[in-house]
């Protein structure tokens, strides 16, 4: 009995294998530990692999198969895929929705952040607030599209689509745009609130001490100093929001062309109505889809990852400007 | 609770030899007669000598009446009056806990941020009770330096003109403002060093120069009074130095009030000094009176380094 608690000494460390320097060598863990580490390792590389493999093999596809024109032309009716046109309403499409949703969801993200963190009262309402956030990033996207096509169809808001004899169509560039800022929005506010939250108190404090109000030091000091954190935001809303398939396919009228509304003075036109994405390009041109022209999809996939990577690598851009600003030492 | 409107009592910059001025004559101070006090006798713990010599004049300028801070039913500061001075160096000391920084943040109202605290008694400055004055306004007249350098996410330059400017405008341009930038890097005696660099971001600065950018941060307020919050607890011994001298040099324009740890730096450059201890005010009297002959056993004990 007393032999077995007494404590093992540490195996001496096999010669050849020691520990350099501040490094730990795991050399001398307990065997589970070591298991552990190796399986962290085993994923880590695995989930690289993927990534890996998933770009080289949209990088092969698409640069064998995008042509340029594509880029250029709409999607157009044809027998043959030499007839059917390329993507470019679904390209702009893209570029459209972002913009809506990035445009609602920014300054509502931003501002639900600095209330949540700095006012944040009465708490049981911050309470309620973070809690639907946390609820709206949780919803599947489909379900936000069925809701809209509910709220966008009721004769109310029938200036954002269009209508024919007092029917509310409920699709179009602005609803689809209104939904997609809902997923983008719990990513903005997580940003923008862990930026703030990552502000010493007494940095505030400096600034009320120098006779500031909230609002100024809010404005002035707390934004700018959260910008990477806002612009990190931005970018993974929009990365999410370029991604989105399930509100465009049904908030953006299943079409492959843009649809305006007629009548309309010229950008309402077109937001007021349907077209289509990138997403809903490859969705309907992949062998299950209805325009089932795989080539096209991979053509148009790999201009939806590059425009993905592009963001990716903003915000990496992003992080490494902050760092030369500097930090407070805690 | 009504504000004296329109309030800006006109920031009042008193000349300490002012005629108007009620200034108080202060006793001499015992020493080698060059204003360098004699180490006190029978303290062992202190043996830092006096860098300064004690200020001549004094003018009242705030005045702790009775007062008493709360956090919800736990009573921070219990009944503390004492009078805050230009031309001196006033220095809270006590162990942690016992209420000198909540003091010290009553006396611009910073207190009020939590929602918790109340105070009981009046605080005055130029015979105004602080609670009828504007809080931006107070915080202005009685700006603050805190424990950790915390300048501001922009450059040198920018980190000053914040306070110059109307709170969130932009309105005064740069040259407009470069005068006034300048005369605070000077007085907090920063501004040689960085006068080459004042687009530099400030968090690049050393911890010493952060913070002596703190303290231009609080003085380009014209303030009356300068409340420090340990102000060297998390700088090197050098940079210390220069904010105690720089602090000492600030005695005449401002009333100073510093809360500190470090009893040789309170007795360095403090004139009065209030030992405080859970919440009661236990002494306060000159630093050379203090810390050679404490009054209280509570105080002795302290400042021979037998508690805290």
């Amino acid at each position: 009995m007393e032999a077995a608690t007494v404590k093992a000494p540490p195996p001496p460390p096999k010669p050849g294998k020691q520990p350099t320097g501040a490094v730990e060598g795991s050399a001398t863990w307990r065997l589970t530990d070591r298991i552990g580490l190796a399986i962290c390792w085993g994923l880590g590389l695995l989930f690289c692999a993927i990534a890996i493999a998933v770009i080289v093999y949209l990088f092969i596809q698409g640069i064998t198969y995008l042509k340029v024109s594509m880029l250029t032309t709409p999607a157009s009716a044809g027998f043959e895929q030499s007839e059917t046109g390329g993507f470019s309403d679904a390209l702009i499409g893209t570029l459209m929705v972002a913009f809506l949703g990035i445009l609602i969801a920014l300054p509502a993200g931003i501002a639900i952040s600095v209330w949540l963190v700095e006012y944040g009262r009465p708490a049981a309402l911050a309470r309620i607030t973070e809690s639907t956030i946390e609820a709206i990033a949780g919803i599947p996207s489909i379900v936000l599209a069925l809701f809209g096509t509910v709220i966008f169809s009721s004769t109310a808001l029938a200036f954002l689509s269009r209508s024919t004899e007092g029917v509310v169509f409920g699709r179009s560039f602005f609803a689809a745009g209104a939904m997609l800022s809902l997923v983008a929005l719990p990513l903005i506010v997580a940003s923008v609130r862990e930026g703030l939250n990552s502000i010493p108190r007494h940095v505030r404090e400096a600034s009320y001490a120098v006779g500031k109000t909230k609002a100024a030091t809010t404005r002035r000091i707390l934004l700018p100093t959260c910008r990477p954190q806002v612009a990190t935001g931005a970018v993974l809303g929009l990365g999410r929001i370029i991604g989105d398939t399930a509100i465009i396919v049904v908030l953006l009228g299943a079409t492959q062309n843009f649809g305006p509304v007629e009548g309309a003075p010229f950008p309402l036109n077109y937001l007021r109505g349907v077209g289509t994405t990138l997403t809903n390009f490859v969705y309907e041109a992949s062998p299950t889809g209805n325009l089932n022209q795989p080539q096209k999809a991979y053509a148009a996939a790999f201009v939806l990852l590059v425009m993905v990577l592009i963001l990716n690598a903003i915000v990496d851009v992003i992080h490494r400007r902050a760092r030369r600003v500097g930090t407070w030492s805690s | 609770m009504e504000f004296v409107k329109p309030p800006p009592p006109p920031i009042r910059r008193l000349q300490l030899q002012d005629p108007e001025a009620a200034t108080q004559v202060l006793p001499p101070v015992e020493g080698n007669g060059n204003g360098v006090a004699a180490a006190p006798a029978g303290s062992g713990f202190i043996t830092a000598r006096r860098a300064v010599s004690a200020p001549q004049f004094s003018i009242r300028r705030m005045e702790v009446d009775d007062v008493s801070i709360a956090y919800g039913d736990k009573r921070a500061v219990k009944n503390v009056s004492l009078p805050i001075r230009q031309g001196e160096v006033l220095s809270l000391i006590g162990p942690s806990g016992c209420g000198k920084t909540t003091l010290l943040r009553s006396l611009n109202r910073l207190t009020e941020l939590t929602s918790s605290a109340s105070l009981e008694g009046s605080i005055r400055l130029d015979d105004v009770d602080i609670r009828l004055i504007e809080p931006t306004l107070l915080r202005r007249r009685v700006t603050m330096v805190f424990q950790q350098p915390n300048p501001f996410p922009m450059s040198v330059f920018d980190n000053i003109a914040y306070v110059l400017r109307e709170q969130g405008s932009r309105r005064a341009r740069k040259k407009e403002l470069e005068p006034a930038v300048h005369s605070a890097l000077q007085r907090a005696g920063l501004f040689e060093e960085v006068k080459d660099n004042l687009k530099h971001p400030a968090l690049k600065l050393s911890g010493g120069q952060q913070q002596r950018l703190c303290i231009a941060r609080a003085l380009a307020a014209e303030p009356e009074v300068l409340l420090l919050d340990e102000p060297c607890s998390a700088l090197d011994p050098q940079s210390t130095q220069v904010i105690e001298d720089l602090i000492v040099k600030l005695r005449d324009d401002v009333a100073v009030v510093i809360v500190t740890h470090n009893l040789q730096q309170a007795y360095r450059i403090a004139d009065h000094v209030a030992f405080m201890y859970l919440g009661d005010l236990v002494e306060y009297n000159s630093a050379t009176a203090l810390f050679g002959s404490p009054r209280e056993q509570r105080t002795a004990e302290y400042v021979s380094g037998a508690f805290g």
